[in-house]
């Protein structure tokens, strides 16, 4: 395991073990729903759904059975943060998970877990029998009668759409792991078409401090939209690349001197599926009112081709679309071609500007989340680095 | 397939389905399991699953087919994964892939005639302050440089 000495006003501050599930089996299910919604706590798994919206509507669906899943697939290029969490904090993410348990009224939780993070399953699963034995999992949990509930792990096998709430669900359901169609939601038809509340790993470390600091004390962090503080994964050029916990509301310029980044060109912000930012708009924040983000932050430097990233991008999304709708299918295809042919020096203006077209109609055509976003990395790289792009070739840097 | 394996085979898939319960949401985990130990899921074992799960054999293809660590064809006793994506890519992944190459004598997508290593990229490890990453069978090395992959290389049986 790695060092534990990091640095935060809010994830990364003090917490024992345990310590919000003895807090939470005293008060009631309407006070946990109260402290969260004055929290006004948003999903940190990047769509920022407020969580206290999503647990009111789970707890309110009437059914024998629910889940409480942690979505734990961690794929957005750039994004490592779940990584140290559950490395680090695992103490956060499952007893958030079962505060969940508690409020909406689950029995079982489970943590979808990438199969790329497999070298994690054995530490997570000790884990979890220790809090077997604590009586922090199992049967009247912390002397709370009636209180049951465990959590188990299930691992992916390697496809980025799983991280798509709803295709998640169908990949533990043992289906291929394609989106559907929404409505319905999870919150009313989810994992075995039980109501389910799908949420981050991140969003469940935050629920921890929650209960024991109380939902007020977080909303003083951070910005009045975006409350509390985020976990941003660093990297690409600069000196410290890493994990930082910062609040809301911080500037990219702020963040650009925090990991020590000198001479950048641009920020990628919300990995590929967000949205590139070019130097001259590096005072934009960090949060949901202006660049909202999972937490990916990907710097690059003069000396890089911003088409070489775009290709890449694209790249990306051409392997791990589903295939099951014919504007992600097709239209990531025909992007990166797009992408080769300016590459090659081989287009047309009038062609490029019907594949911006094509792009804006993926935004809204597209059945979910990544065929909705994976234009963005088109759209705005192409848009702020013409210059770049089309009088130089793209041959600039390397 | 011998008659013995086949009946190894069922075996195993039973203690699988005994352990995992027989349902759909059973499928993956099942799955995954005879991937791990046998490096792919013949066609004998997907009929298996499939007949103990009451399941059509083609569901179970097509769930095997969707997902990128599953396959249907054997693959080498190690499965040396280098990470494309953007943040490992501008760390470096050229030169590592290239080294490996040239000391493999094959390509990425391609396994050594001794069925010991299959070489393949993967999308965002989830390593990227630490680029370029690997992943070796599921364990992840950072910062790999083309003298340190070799290394690695060396160190797989
Ligand atoms: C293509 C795609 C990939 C996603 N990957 C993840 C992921 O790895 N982790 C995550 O928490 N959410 C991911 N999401 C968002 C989830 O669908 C969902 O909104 C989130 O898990 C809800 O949790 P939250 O409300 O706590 O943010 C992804 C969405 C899309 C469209
Ligand atoms: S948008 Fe892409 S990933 Fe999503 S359902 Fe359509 S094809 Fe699949």
């Amino acid at each position: 395991m790695e060092n534990k000495k990091r640095e935060g006003s809010v994830i990364f501050s003090p917490y024992n073990r345990g310590e919000a599930i003895k807090k939470v089996v005293t008060i009631s299910r309407e006070d946990v729903l109260f402290e969260i919604r004055e929290s006004k706590l948003k999903g940190r798994g990047g769509a920022g759904f407020p969580t206290a919206t999503k647990w009111t509507l789970v707890s309110a669906a009437i059914s024998d059975e629910k889940y409480v899943v942690c979505n734990a697939d961690e794929g957005e290029p750039g994004t490592f943060k779940d990584r140290v969490l559950l490395l680090e904090y695992p103490e956060l993410i499952f007893d958030g998970m079962v505060v969940a348990g508690y409020t909406i009224g689950a029995k079982k939780g489970i943590v979808y877990l990438r199969g790329e993070y497999e070298y994690m399953l054995k530490s997570l699963e000790d884990y979890l029998e220790s809090m077997r034995k604590d009586n922090l999992l199992g049967k009247n949990i912390c002397g709370k009668d009636g209180f049951d509930f465990d959590i188990s792990i299930r691992l992916g096998s390697g496809a980025y759409v799983c991280g798509e709430e709803t295709a998640l669900i169908e990949s533990l359901e043992g289906q291929r792991g394609e989106a559907r169609n929404r409505p319905p939601y999870p919150v009313n038809t989810g994992y075995l078409g039980k109501p389910t509340t799908v949420n981050n790993v991140e969003t469940f470390a935050a629920v921890s401090h929650i209960i024991t600091k109380g939902g007020s004390w977080f909303a003083k962090f951070g910005t009045d939209k975006s409350t509390g503080a985020k976990l941003f994964s660093v990297s690409g050029d600069c000196e410290k690349p890493g994990v930082y916990e910062l609040p809301w509301g911080t500037s990219i310029n702020e963040l650009l001197e925090i990991v020590g980044a000198k001479n950048t060109k641009a920020v990628q912000v919300g990995g590929a599926s967000g949205i590139c930012i070019p130097k001259n708009q590096f005072d934009r924040k960090l949060g949901y009112e202006d660049a909202p983000t999972g937490g990916s932050i990907i710097i690059f430097n003069e000396s890089r081709n911003m088409l070489h990233v775009l290709k890449n991008f694209m790249e990306f999304f051409v392997e791990e679309s589903c295939g099951q709708c014919t504007p992600c299918r097709i239209g990531n295809v025909k992007l990166l071609e797009g992408v080769e042919m300016i590459e090659n020096s081989n287009f047309t203006f009038n062609y490029l500007n019907h594949l911006k077209e094509l792009g804006k109609t993926m935004q809204v055509a597209s059945k979910c989340g990544l065929g909705q976003s994976s234009p963005n990395a088109f759209l705005s790289i192409i848009e702020n680095f013409k210059d770049e792009i089309f009088n130089n070739g793209g041959k600039n840097g390397k | 397939m011998l008659v013995f394996e086949k009946n190894n085979m069922t075996d195993e898939i039973e203690q699988l389905v005994n352990k995992y319960g027989k349902s759909r949401s059973s499928l993956l985990p099942i799955l995954q399991d005879i991937q791990r130990k046998h490096k792919f899921i013949p066609d004998f074992a997907q009929q298996e699953v499939a007949r103990l799960l009451d399941i059509h054999p083609v569901e179970v293809y097509s769930v095997i087919t969707f997902y990128s660590f599953l396959n249907t064809k054997p693959k080498g006793r190690n499965i040396i994964r280098l990470c494309q994506t953007i943040t490992c890519d501008l760390a470096g992944k050229e030169n590592i892939a290239k080294a490996i190459e040239r000391e493999l004598g094959i390509k990425f997508g391609e396994t050594t005639k001794d069925n010991k290593i299959t070489l393949e990229y993967v999308n965002c490890l989830g390593m990227c302050d630490q680029g370029p990453a690997l992943l070796v069978n599921e364990r992840v090395y950072s910062k790999v440089t083309p003298e340190k992959a070799i290394q690695i290389l060396n160190e797989i049986k």
